[in-house]
C-alpha cells in the first residue's frame, strides 16, 4: 500500500466515522459537531483528487459557514442544557433497511462496473482555468446560482424575522 | 495511486448514512445535516469521475461549487423555516409538525 | 515513493522556528502592548521584573501556569479541553504560508522563507482563520454558562460578519496580482506597494482583521460590562493562557497579512528583506495598539451594522472600479 493509499484510508475512516456519529449520537450539539469531523475530511479527501482548491472552498462554506449556521440553529431551538429527545422515529427499521439495501446494491454496481478511465494526466492549472471556466461556458449557471444564493437570502431573513404587529 | 473504486464507494457509504438520517431522525435539523451529508457525497464522485474519467476538464470542480452554492442556499432557508416552525409550535420534531393532518 | 531527508528536516526546523517565533512574538506583544498602553493613558507600564519590564512576561507565565486548572462540574469536558487547542492551532497554521523574506541560501541550499506556498494561498490562510470560531463558540458551549454561551454566539456572530468583508477586500489584490499565492503577491509589490493602488482595500481588510482578532474596539465577545467575561468565563490557567496567545498571535498573523498584502512584504531598499519585515510587522503592531488605546467599544449593533451595511458595500464597489480599471488598462486608455 502506498503513502497516498493509507491517507485515503485514514480520511475516509473519519468521514464515515463523523457521518455515523452524526445520525446516530443523541446530543444534537455533538451530532453535528461528528457532521464537520466528516465534512473536514472530505475535504482532505479533495486534496487527494489534487483539487485545492474545492478543498478550502469546503472548508470555508462548509465547515466554516454552513456548519456553523446549523450549530445556530441548535443552539437557538433548544435549551442551553440539551435535553436529549428521542433520536430516532418509528420507521428507523425501515430506514435502515433502505439505507443497508441502497449500499449494497451501489457498492457491487461501482466495483462490477468497467469504468472508462482516461490515462492518468497531471491535475489542470487549478484556480485560473476554473475562473476562466465560470466565466466562460458556464457563465450562466454561474450567474444563475449567484440569483439563486440572492433569493435564498432574502427568503431566509422573511421566514425568521419575528412577525411585527 | 488510488483506484476510482476507492473514492465511488466512500461517497456511497457517505450517502447511505445521510440518508439514513434523513430517514430516521426525528429532529428537523438532523434531518438537514443527513441531506447536507448527501450533497457532500454527490460532490466526492463529481470530484472524482473528473479527475478519472475526464481528465483535463474542470467541469466537475465547476459542478461542485454550483452544488457547494445550492447546498448553502439549502441550508439557509431550512434553517430560516426550521427556526419559525420552533416559534410558532415550539418543536423542531418533524413528527409533531402535523397540523395538516386532518 | 522516495522521500528526501534534508528537505524533511529543512522543513520541520522551518516549522518549529515559526511556531516558536510566534510564541515568544506573542509574550512580547503583551509587554509592547502594556508599555505602550502605559504611555498612552500617562503611565509608566510594568517596568519592575528585568531592565524595563523585559521580564515581566516570564512572570506572567510562570503564574499562569501555577494556577488551578478548573473544570465546571456541568462543563461538556472534552469540548471544553478542546476549544482553545482548535483556537490556538488555527492561528498558528494559517502563518504557515506567510513568507517573511526572499529565499536565502545556507549551506550551498536553497532556503525559502515560508513554510508552504500552495497556488491557493491566501484562501488556505482565510479558511483556517474561519475554523477560529469553533474555538469560540465550542468554548462558550461547553462551559455550560450563560455568559459564556452569549459571548460565544455573539463572538461567532461577529466573526461570521467580518469574514465578509475580510474575503472580498482582498479579491481587488488578487486581481492585481494574478495570483492567491502570497509569495507571487509579494513579488508583484516590487514597484509599488498595493496600499497605494488599493487604498479602500487596505482600510477595508484593516478594519475586518481588527474584527476577526476580536480586538478593541470590536473585542464585544468579552465585553466585560455585559458579558463577565465573554466566553472564557470559566477558563483559567492554561487553557485560559491558549486562549489569550491565540488573541495575540491572531494579531500578530493580521499584521503579518497587511504587510504582506498592501505594504510590500519583505521588499524594502538596502536593508535585508527579513529585516524590513519585522520593521513593518512591528509599525502594524504598533497600530493595533495605538487603536485600542484611543477608541472605545462599539455598540453590538453598530457592529454589525459596520460590516453589513458598510464595509461589504465598500469592497464590492472597490472590486467593481478595480476590475473596470484593469479593463481599462488592457484596452490601452491608460
Amino acid at each position: 500500500m502506498s503513502l497516498t493509499q493509507a491517507v485515503f484510508i485514514l480520511l475516509g475512516g473519519m468521514a464515515v466515522l463523523g457521518a455515523l456519529g452524526m445520525v446516530t449520537l443523541r446530543n444534537l450539539f455533538h451530532s453535528a459537531l461528528a457532521m464537520i469531523l466528516a465534512l473536514f475530511s472530505i475535504a482532505g479527501i479533495y486534496v487527494l483528487l489534487e483539487a485545492e482548491f474545492l478543498a478550502v472552498v469546503q472548508v470555508l462554506v462548509y465547515v466554516g459557514a454552513i456548519a456553523m449556521l446549523i450549530l445556530f440553529g441548535i443552539m437557538l431551538t433548544r435549551d442551553i442544557v440539551g435535553r436529549a429527545s428521542a433520536v430516532r422515529n418509528r420507521q428507523w427499521p425501515l430506514a435502515l433497511a433502505v439505507s443497508a439495501g441502497l449500499l449494497a446494491v451501489l457498492a457491487v454496481a461501482l466495483v462490477r462496473a468497467a469504468w472508462p478511465l482516461a490515462t492518468y494526466a497531471p491535475a489542470q492549472g487549478g484556480v485560473a482555468d476554473l475562473g476562466l471556466a465560470l466565466m466562460g461556458p458556464y457563465a450562466l449557471p454561474f450567474e444563475v446560482a449567484s440569483v439563486l444564493l440572492l433569493v435564498a437570502m432574502v427568503g431566509a431573513l422573511i421566514i425568521a424575522r419575528e412577525a411585527r404587529e | 495511486m488510488i483506484p476510482l473504486t476507492w473514492y465511488l464507494v466512500l461517497s456511497a457509504v457517505l450517502f447511505c448514512i445521510g440518508l439514513y438520517g434523513v430517514l430516521a431522525r426525528r429532529n428537523a435539523i438532523a434531518i438537514l445535516m443527513g441531506a447536507e451529508l448527501m450533497l457532500n457525497s454527490a460532490n466526492i464522485n463529481l470530484a472524482a469521475f473528473e479527475r478519472y474519467v475526464a481528465a483535463g476538464s474542470v467541469a466537475g470542480q465547476v459542478f461542485v461549487i454550483f452544488n457547494i452554492a445550492v447546498a448553502a442556499a439549502e441550508a439557509a432557508v431550512g434553517l430560516a423555516l426550521i427556526l419559525a416552525i420552533y416559534r410558532s409550535r415550539d418543536t423542531v420534531s418533524v413528527e409533531e409538525v402535523d397540523l395538516l393532518k386532518g | 515513493m522516495s522521500i528526501d531527508w534534508i528537505e524533511l528536516i529543512i522543513v520541520v526546523v522551518k516549522a518549529l522556528i515559526v511556531a516558536f517565533g510566534l510564541l515568544i512574538g506573542f509574550a512580547y506583544l503583551t509587554w509592547f502592548e502594556r508599555r505602550l498602553v502605559g504611555r498612552f493613558q500617562m503611565r509608566i507600564g510594568p517596568n519592575r521584573v528585568g531592565p524595563a519590564g523585559l521580564l515581566q512576561p516570564v512572570a506572567d507565565a510562570l503564574k499562569m501556569f501555577f494556577k488551578e486548572d478548573f473544570v465546571p462540574g456541568q462543563a461538556d469536558k472534552p469540548l471544553f479541553i478542546m476549544a482553545p487547542g482548535i483556537a490556538m492551532s488555527a492561528v498558528l497554521i494559517s502563518f504557515a504560508v506567510v513568507p517573511v523574506g526572499p529565499s536565502i541560501r545556507l549551506f550551498g541550499r536553497e532556503i525559502t522563507l515560508y513554510l508552504a506556498d500552495v497556488n491557493v494561498g491566501m484562501l488556505v490562510v482565510i479558511a483556517v482563520l474561519s475554523l477560529g470560531v469553533y474555538g469560540i463558540i465550542l468554548g462558550g458551549w461547553a462551559s455550560n454558562n450563560k455568559y459564556s454561551l452569549l459571548g460565544g454566539l455573539r463572538g461567532a456572530a461577529q466573526v461570521i460578519s467580518y469574514e465578509l468583508p475580510y474575503g472580498l477586500s482582498l479579491v481587488g489584490v488578487f486581481m492585481l496580482a494574478g495570483s492567491l499565492s502570497l509569495k507571487d503577491i509579494v513579488e508583484a509589490q516590487a514597484r509599488v506597494p498595493f496600499i497605494v493602488l488599493q487604498p479602500l482595500a487596505a482600510i477595508v481588510f484593516f478594519f475586518a482583521a481588527v474584527a476577526e482578532a476580536n480586538r478593541s474596539p470590536f473585542d464585544l465577545v468579552e465585553a466585560e460590562n455585559e458579558l463577565v467575561a465573554g466566553y472564557h468565563t470559566e477558563y483559567s490557567s492554561i487553557k485560559f493562557a491558549l486562549y489569550f496567545m491565540a488573541e495575540y498571535i491572531s494579531m500578530i498573523v493580521a499584521s503579518a497579512l497587511m504587510v504582506t498584502l498592501f505594504l510590500g512584504g519583505w521588499q524594502g531598499p538596502f536593508l535585508p528583506g527579513i529585516v524590513w519585515f519585522f520593521i513593518k510587522l512591528v509599525f502594524m503592531l504598533f497600530v493595533f495598539v495605538w487603536i485600542r488605546a484611543t477608541w472605545p467599544r462599539i455598540r453590538y449593533d453598530r457592529l454589525m451594522a459596520w460590516s453589513w451595511k458598510l464595509l461589504v458595500p465598500l469592497s464590492v464597489a472597490n472590486i467593481l472600479v478595480t476590475a473596470g480599471a484593469l479593463v481599462l488598462r488592457d484596452m490601452g486608455v491608460f
